[in-house]
């Protein structure tokens, strides 16, 4: 057992925060209240390399192992999760599937720019009638000798109208129910497709949520990713990965909420002294980083267990369905110790509370982590 | 060209300060160490320098004396673009020490154009580049807000009382630089900090070379008292307050 | 046996700083009972040099070489260090301003002289020597000693103030050695600049709140902001209120900033406000209310109003400046 981050995660870590302090702090409020998307903030994000952090350096990413990711999420969730949920999906969601399952081609083509963070990636998994029930696909790609023919819709897709680079889910072989699944490359600006309005959203108002379209839409052979009909086993290995970088996004809104929460109660007075040193307020802040010292601990194992090369499907649901109720927990308690200033966009907390909302919700609601979790309990 | 560029290991500037055995050594435990905040704009230029294709600059190495502890420090300097880390493996016990040793790496390496900061935001002893300097018997520029080298030729401004003044100088020179030197210090890039692990951060052996003076006690500022209460009608003096009592003017 | 100070002069001129280091020399000469040695270089009328006798300087060595006339920090150390030679000087003194900050570290080389930068008061002790600093960017004060036989300090501007001790100067020349090859700088242009001082960077900000009462009183603001070099600030609701750009608001919500000083005109000292000033190193208040809580942060308070005491304070603070 070893607790000591290496010289070169706490660099990371160190950048990160930089980063958030310096791009990401100024204009927060205004970005989400008016969901004005980062887009200056997100092209910085790329030209540091945190678009692609987990790529290898030969496919151009920063060859960095999945602990300094979690500390990486950790920091920028602090300030900005609109940013922060771009960059995870990017890293775990979209190019760790290319990298893992994409062949040489695929890689060369459509990994190197997201890793270098040139372009963005996103993926098209949920449905209007497929959502914690990923197996119910209706979107369609049909074989048509040299290409699929795909039609269909995808709703909720973070980064769906500045991603260039799509990986659809869609069934090819109903009969065969999930195994006719297939996970294919799409390009953004293929005919056929249309992306919908922004979703008005209560939290991470500033990532591009939307609607895609998919009508006609001829997508080449080669662009399937893995063997034919892996497009289910695909999605839910990816979502594996994916969940750790959520579970840190969580941590991160957690520990942004508390810090400010500690400072305010230190500065602060009530009755003559300041608030932490009423003990209703110190047990909460004490409950508070309690919990969410579990959470970094899960987040930090989970990442572990994938760095080492073990499964780790199990350890990320535990840390997603932990770190999102802590992070729910902690950032209302942020709100109820700023008092009626917490109930401002000011003060940020209010913020970190709408945004954690969502973290329950995404990549796996907390009951379907319960599923997943329950059912390796008996495995 | 070649830059050397002096690194000083700093507290973070956050930092609470606090001292122990008898308030004679500051107490350095769980305190976050960064590239001394000139040190780090001196770096950053040195890169644009390099960057910039007007110019010969083609090599920038960083230099501390110091500890091991000061090895992440050095790293940083070198995932932010260094080419190359030296660290002279000596106490840092004052500035002649450390500016010594500074001068006797130069002799045996030359470089062109050696930056160091104003000042370290530790000790505050804004000495080691005029010494360093002095050593060598080099030209020393103090207060530099601004390196510019056109085909070579360098030019470079400081700020005096009320103005600017622009300088022309010939290789080798210290310049002593401060804020204006560059617009914001480097956020390491993933690439950058990758990179780091493959480049050569040597270790030398400490020259002989004298200690002059030391620490050896250390207090807090007294405690903020009440606030004073001034008439109205004495605004000489509050003035005179300000410039003797508290030393802020 | 001597202690030397080097008065640098500004265009042939002296300034408060250089009769506060004569003043502060004059005293430790006194406690290590040897003499005063004060060094000029550069064209300095003998009127001039003859004011350093108000503050004890009964003896002025005067280095007047065409040379010299632009400061060269190579060419002045030398000079300093041969006049230490000659004179047996134990201790060298001089202003830690830019020129202190260029010389004294050659000179401490050339003396093997261990040197310490801005002491704030006379040696702590004499035997052994030690004197002391702030560290830490002000967050406390170093005591140092000095061991080497010879010594350079530097002293902070404004630490010790002016004694008068009116005696007769004795002016000698003194011609040192000084060869072309030291002089590799060139000073191609000078300019003067009048920037307005950014907040972020500020060493003294005069900031107002809603004590002003109207945005067209804020003249009195910018005025005292222009004779301290200050940058302005304000309260949250003025820049609300659009009577002053948000760019100066201060605050838990604005900018967090930490001046040397930090002077709150009719700000009631909200915790919100408080928020963005608690780092500075000083804070006077001016407020009509005394219960203000502003006042409970300050430590300079004047009670009254604003529109009276600002013109005041600019015109106490021109005075102490000229
Ligand atoms: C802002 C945002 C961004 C998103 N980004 C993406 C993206 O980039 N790509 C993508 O593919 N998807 C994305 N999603 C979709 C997201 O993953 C789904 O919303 C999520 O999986 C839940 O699906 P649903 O909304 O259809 O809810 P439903 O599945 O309809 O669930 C409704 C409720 O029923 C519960 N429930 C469902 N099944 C069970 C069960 N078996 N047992 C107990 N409870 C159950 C759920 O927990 C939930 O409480 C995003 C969503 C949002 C809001
Ligand atoms: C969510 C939120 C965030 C906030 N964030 C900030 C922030 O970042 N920064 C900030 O400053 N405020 C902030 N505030 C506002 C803060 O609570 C106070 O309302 C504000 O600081 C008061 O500004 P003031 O001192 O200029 O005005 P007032 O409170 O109205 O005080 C004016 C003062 O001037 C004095 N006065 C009146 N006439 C004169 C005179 N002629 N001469 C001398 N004194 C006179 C009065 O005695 C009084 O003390 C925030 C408030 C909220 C709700």
């Amino acid at each position: 057992m070893n607790f000591e981050f290496t010289e070169e995660q706490l660099m990371i870590r160190d950048a990160a925060r930089d980063f958030a302090q310096r791009e990401l702090l100024p204009g927060v409020i205004e970005r989400d209240e008016k969901a004005i998307y980062p887009t200056e903030q997100v092209k910085k994000l790329g030209e540091l390399g945190f678009l692609g952090m987990l790529v290898g350096l030969d496919y151009d990413g920063g060859g960095m192992d999945t602990i300094s990711y979690v500390l990486a999420m950790e920091e920028i969730s602090k300030i900005d999760s609109s940013v922060s949920v771009i960059m995870s999906v990017n890293n775990s969601l979209v190019c760790w599937g290319v990298e893992k399952f994409g062949n040489e081609e695929q890689k060369q083509k459509y990994l190197k720019p997201m890793a270098r963070g040139e372009k963005i990636g996103a993926f098209l998994l949920s449905e209007p009638e497929a959502g914690s029930d990923a197996t119910s696909q209706r979107t369609t790609a049909v074989d048509m000798g040299d290409h699929y023919l795909l039609n269909g819709t995808k709703n909720w897709i973070t980064s769906g109208k500045s991603a260039s680079t799509y990986i659809v889910i869609a069934q090819t072989k109903p009969e065969l129910k999930h195994r006719g699944i297939n996970a294919l490359i799409v390009e953004a600006d293929s005919e056929g497709i249309s992306v919908g309005p922004h979703e008005n959203k209560m939290g991470m108002r500033a990532s591009d949520t939307h609607s895609v379209m998919f009508n006609n839409v001829k997508v080449p052979k080669e662009n399937l990713l893995g063997e034919e009909g892996f497009g289910f086993k695909f999605a839910m290995k990816s979502l594996e990965g994916g969940r750790i970088g959520i579970a840190s996004q969580a941590l991160g809104i957690a520990s942004g909420a508390y810090e400010l929460a500690l400072k305010y109660a230190q500065e602060r007075k009530a009755f003559g002294k300041e608030i932490i040193n009423h003990q209703a307020i110190a047990f909460k802040l004490a409950d508070m980083a309690t919990e969410i010292e579990a959470a970094r601990f899960f987040c930090l194992k989970a990442a572990w267990l994938k760095d080492q090369g073990k499964p780790y499907g199990h350890a990320s649901a535990m840390a997603k369905l932990y770190a999102a109720e802590t992070a729910m927990k902690v950032t209302t308690e942020a709100v109820q110790i700023h008092g009626g200033y917490g109930y401002v966009k000011e003060y940020h907390v209010e913020r970190l509370m709408r945004d954690a909302k969502l973290t329950q919700i995404y990549e796996g609601t907390s009951e379907i982590q319960k599923i997943v979790i329950s059912r390796g309990l008996v495995d | 060209m070649k830059i050397l560029v002096c690194i000083s290991n700093v507290p973070d500037t956050t930092t609470k300060v606090k001292f122990k055995e008898g308030d004679s050594l500051f107490d350095d435990s769980g305190v976050q160490w960064i590239i001394n905040p000139w040190d780090e704009l001196a770096l950053t230029r040195a890169l644009e320098l390099k960057e910039d294709a007007g110019n010969s600059v083609n090599e920038i190495c960083v230099i501390h004396v110091g500890g091991a502890g000061a090895d992440a420090t050095l790293r940083k300097a070198l995932a932010i673009g260094a080419d190359k880390a030296v660290r002279i493996d000596a106490c840092p016990a004052d500035a002649y020490h450390v500016a010594g040793q500074i001068a006797e790496f130069l002799k045996e390496n030359p470089f062109d154009i050696v930056f160091s900061g104003i000042e370290s935001s530790d000790y505050n002893g804004s000495s080691v580049g005029a010494m360093i300097a002095e050593f060598m018997d080099y030209p020393g520029i103090s207060s530099v807000t601004a390196v510019n080298l056109d085909d070579d030729d360098i030019q470079l401004s400081r700020a005096i009382p009320g103005g600017k003044q622009v300088l022309k100088t010939e290789t080798p020179f210290v310049a002593v630089v401060q804020k204006g030197i560059a617009n914001e210090p480097r956020i390491p890039s993933m690439r950058g900090i990758m990179m780091a692990r493959k480049k050569p951060l040597e270790v030398k052996a400490a020259a002989e070379m004298d200690v002059l003076t030391k620490s050896v006690k250390f207090e807090l500022p007294a405690e903020k008292g009440a606030c004073k209460m001034i008439e109205s009608e004495s605004a000489e003096q509050l003035v005179d307050l300000l410039k003797n009592e508290a030393k802020v003017l | 046996m001597s202690v030397i100070a080097f008065a640098k002069n500004w265009n042939g001129k002296f300034k408060n700083s250089t009769y506060e280091l004569v003043s502060y020399t004059k005293e430790l000469a006194n406690k290590l009972n040897t003499n005063l040695i004060v060094l000029s270089i550069g064209e300095v009328s003998n009127d001039e040099l003859n004011t350093l006798g108000k503050f004890g300087a009964d003896k002025v060595v005067s280095v007047n070489n065409p040379q010299l006339n632009i400061l060269t920090s190579r060419a002045y150390a030398k000079v300093i260090a041969q006049l230490a030679e000659k004179e047996a000087a134990s201790v060298v003194v001089m202003s830690d301003n830019n020129s202190g900050k260029a010389i004294a570290p050659r000179v401490s080389v050339k003396l093997k002289a261990g040197m310490v930068a801005a002491v704030q008061e006379l040696p702590v002790s004499l035997d052994p020597f030690v004197v002391k600093k702030r560290v830490f960017s002000g967050k406390a004060f170093g005591h140092v000693q000095i061991d080497s036989e010879k010594k350079v300090v530097t002293i902070a501007k404004n630490c010790f103030g002016l004694i008068e001790n009116q005696v007769e100067v004795n002016i000698e020349e003194f011609a040192p050695e000084v060869d072309a090859s030291l002089f590799k700088i060139q000073v191609i242009e000078e300019e003067e600049q009048k920037d307005k001082v950014i907040l972020s960077d500020a060493d003294v900000v005069v900031s107002a709140g809603r004590g002003m009462r109207s945005p067209e009183n804020w003249a009195p603001v910018e005025e005292l902001a222009e004779v301290l070099g200050a940058a302005t600030a304000c309260s949250r609701p003025v820049s609300d209120e659009g009577w002053r750009g948000h760019e100066e608001h201060v605050g838990q919500t604005g900018k967090v900033i930490a001046p040397n000083l930090y002077i709150a005109a009719g700000i009631s000292g909200a915790i919100q406000h408080v928020a963005g000033i608690s780092r500075s190193k000083c804070i006077v208040a001016i407020n009509t209310d005394p219960e203000a809580p502003i006042f409970s942060v300050a430590d300079y308070g004047i009670v009254g109003d604003v529109m009276e005491v600002l013109p005041k304070l600019t015109k106490a603070f021109r005075n102490s400046k000229s």
